[in-house]
């Protein structure tokens, strides 16, 4: 019965999706929200109004921005890193879906490593970033990279200033495998640096100035920034105990083991998830949107952007070094989530 | 009202004289009041906006003040996660970067005024001025990169490490310069707020020690002084409303700075122990936490937006007490 109706949502909403290509002149896209995803949306948005010529006004004003411009309903789709709670997401009425998945990376500032060759462990890090591990010599740093030297320099933590699903994320991957951590600082968007040495650069342009200035320094910055700007990262280890480095593959492993619908409003989290080649700092940018939204005709509009570039965004994602959701997972999207938005 | 009446028995005898001349004085009365009232609600929409302000700031940060009480002023913890907040530590970097931005420019702007209109050669003055001006036109923004990228690298390795070096073992004032040289912190932010504020202070001194009447300076070259006694028994008494000002608008600047602090101040919620050491002020805390907060988060910041507000109000009101103060022992 369930998937009859599911079905025939879809018809109607495929048959409304060919009316409103009939009427040529539609109106933009409104969105708000995260910025991380911000250049491959932008990017989508550029190829998608060349083909239907209607464009996207997103603006990259931050997770929680995004969140109030949804609720205040200025926007048709809100768009935040940090995925709101099922709870939440019931009181407003509201779906949310994953949209693009990318990673963070640890970076760091120690000469004699190539890139990628620093080997280290969520706990030995979460340490670090604590205060506790305070130089790089450390036995629990050393025993990590035999065989090189390390400097006996005081180690420096270089945090964003300024709130950041970023942040988020990689708290979100320092409290899932330290259990310190997850008990003094915790997650969020901004937490509490515990690190005596801590100073904090206003956004990934700003730690990684800091970063790449300060010797002895570790922080960390989204992985296309760190890659762009050619700065020494590490190899983390993952949840399965492989050391792994950052990139689209990893990125990819760590998201098909997770299970999206393990969690209202699909809000899981892909830190420290499991697969031999699961990079343990991966995060996925979700899209929130009305079930019974006030203007259904934008409210469509939203979902063919997302259709059309869930289907021919991909390579686009890869070479701004993203990660496009695979094709289950977009599937299982549109039959369990957008049917849920009334047409 | 007593603007009016004076109106009135000036235009008596006209009324007298020429029915058409009543009839002009009319118009121009009715204009005059016409003028007043408009220029009267221009200067209130000012009051009407400081008040709305103050308001909206204090109703915003109603949550915060209610949970913490005064406390929140000196309580030295910012725990976004925990929801514990304090306002002391943005308050000590905001009062510690103003304070050294201060001691660095106003005697430099003092003495670049001072070059200005006593012992400039002519030709210099105007470019010289005019460049003074162009540095107060530079962008906040333009400052803090520069205090990042070019200033903050070579601060480190050319004077936070020679001094540090040298003093940094004294008793009694070697906790001053301890520790990490990274050239960002609480002195770095100061000095780059320092080349901020300057031309401002130097460009109001300028002009204001300008405006002193050729004839008390040339009696006091007359009777021999130095430059430097004409400037500190004529030049500076004559001035003094002035260059308090001018310092003032600095200062004013000084706290609520913004984008260039960010950058070089080390964004650290931890008080500082040194002034090398990263702190965080009121500004860029807002600037820096406001787009991801919400809830409580919110509450607070706006609280120590009013507290920002507050502080400079109150260093507002001090500097006029004090002028008001050296007026009445001078029997002005």
């Amino acid at each position: 019965m369930n998937t009859k109706r599911t079905l025939l949502k879809t018809v109607a909403a495929a048959a409304l999706a060919t009316m409103a290509m009939g009427s040529a002149m539609a109106a933009d896209i409104t969105g708000a929200g995260a910025t991380f995803p911000f250049p491959i949306y932008a990017k989508w948005a550029e190829a998608y109004k060349k083909e239907t010529n209607i464009g996207l006004n997103y603006q990259s004003i931050g997770s929680s921005g995004g969140i109030r411009q949804i609720r205040a309903k200025t926007v048709a789709f809100g768009a935040t890193d940090a995925p709101v709670s099922g709870a939440d997401l019931d009181k407003d009425s509201m779906v949310q879906f994953p949209a693009i998945i990318g990673g963070t990376v640890p970076i760091f500032n120690v000469d004699g490593f190539a890139q990628g060759e620093m080997r280290m462990t969520g706990p030995v890090l979460a340490e670090m970033f604590m205060g506790t591990v305070s130089k790089w010599n450390d036995p629990k740093i050393a025993a990590l990279n035999p065989g090189k030297t390390l400097p006996d320099q005081a180690i420096t933590v270089v945090h964003r200033a300024d709130g950041s699903g970023t942040t988020f994320n990689w708290t979100d991957y320092l409290s899932a495998v330290s259990k310190p951590w997850a008990d003094t600082v915790g997650k969020g968007a901004a937490v509490k640096w515990p690190a005596q040495t801590s100073v904090g650069g206003k956004g990934n342009e700003g730690v990684a100035a800091n970063v790449t200035r300060i010797k002895g320094s570790v922080g960390y910055v989204e992985y296309a920034y760190a890659k762009k700007n050619n700065i020494a990262y590490m190899a983390l280890q993952n949840k399965d105990g492989k050391f792994v480095r950052p990139d689209d593959k990893t990125f990819a492993a760590a998201a098909a083991g997770i299970d999206w619908f393990s969690a209202p409003g699909m809000g899981v989290s892909m830190v420290n998830a499991g697969g031999a080649d699961s990079w343990p700092v991966s995060t996925a940018s979700f899209i929130l949107m009305y079930k019974n939204p006030e203007d259904k005709a934008q409210s469509a509009e939203v979902l063919k952007f997302f259709d059309w570039s869930f289907k021919n965004g991909k390579q686009m994602a890869v070479d701004l070094d993203y990660v496009p959701l695979p094709d289950k997972l977009t599937a299982d999207i549109r039959s369990k989530v957008w049917s849920q938005i009334a047409k | 009202m007593s603007m009016e009446s004076t109106m009135d028995s000036q235009m008596m005898p006209s009324k007298t004289g020429n029915p058409n001349m009543a009839a002009i004085a009319r118009r121009q009365r009715w204009q005059d009041v016409f003028f007043h009232r408009l220029t009267q609600s221009f200067s209130l929409l000012v009051l009407v906006a400081l008040l709305g302000i103050i308001a909206s700031l204090f109703i915003n940060a109603w949550p915060a003040f209610y949970k913490f009480g005064v406390n929140f002023i000196w309580r030295v913890e910012w725990d976004v996660v925990n929801e514990e907040f304090g306002a002391a530590i943005a308050i000590t970097g905001t009062l510690l970067s103003a304070g050294i931005a201060m001691l660095i420019a106003v005697p430099l702007a003092f003495g670049i005024a001072l070059f200005l209109t006593e012992t400039c050669p002519v030709w210099l003055r105007r470019p010289l001025g005019t460049a003074i001006e162009l540095l107060a036109a530079v962008p906040s923004i333009i400052y803090g990169m520069f205090g990042l990228f070019v200033f903050a690298p070579l601060f480190a390795d050319y004077f936070q490490m020679p001094v540090q070096q040298l003093i940094g073992s004294m008793p009694l004032i070697g906790w001053l310069v301890g520790g990490a040289t990274n050239g960002i912190g609480i002195l770095a932010a100061g000095i780059i707020l320092a080349f901020m504020v300057l031309p401002f202070v130097a460009a109001v001194m300028r002009d204001v020690f300008a405006i002193v009447p050729p004839i008390l300076r040339e009696s006091a070259y007359g009777l021999g002084c130095t430059t430097w006694e004409v400037v500190r028994g004529v030049v500076l008494p004559y001035t003094q409303k002035g260059v308090i000002g001018g310092v003032m608008l600095g200062l004013g600047r000084a706290l609520g700075e913004t984008m260039a602090v960010t950058f070089v101040i080390g964004n650290a919620q931890r008080m500082p122990s040194s002034l090398f050491s990263p702190g965080t002020s009121i500004a860029s805390t807002l600037a820096n936490e406001f787009g991801e907060a919400v809830d409580f988060h919110v509450a607070t910041l706006f609280a120590l937006a009013f507290l920002l507000f507050v502080i400079t109000f109150v260093v507002l009101a001090a500097a006029k007490i004090l002028l008001m103060r050296a007026e009445r022992a001078k029997g002005f």
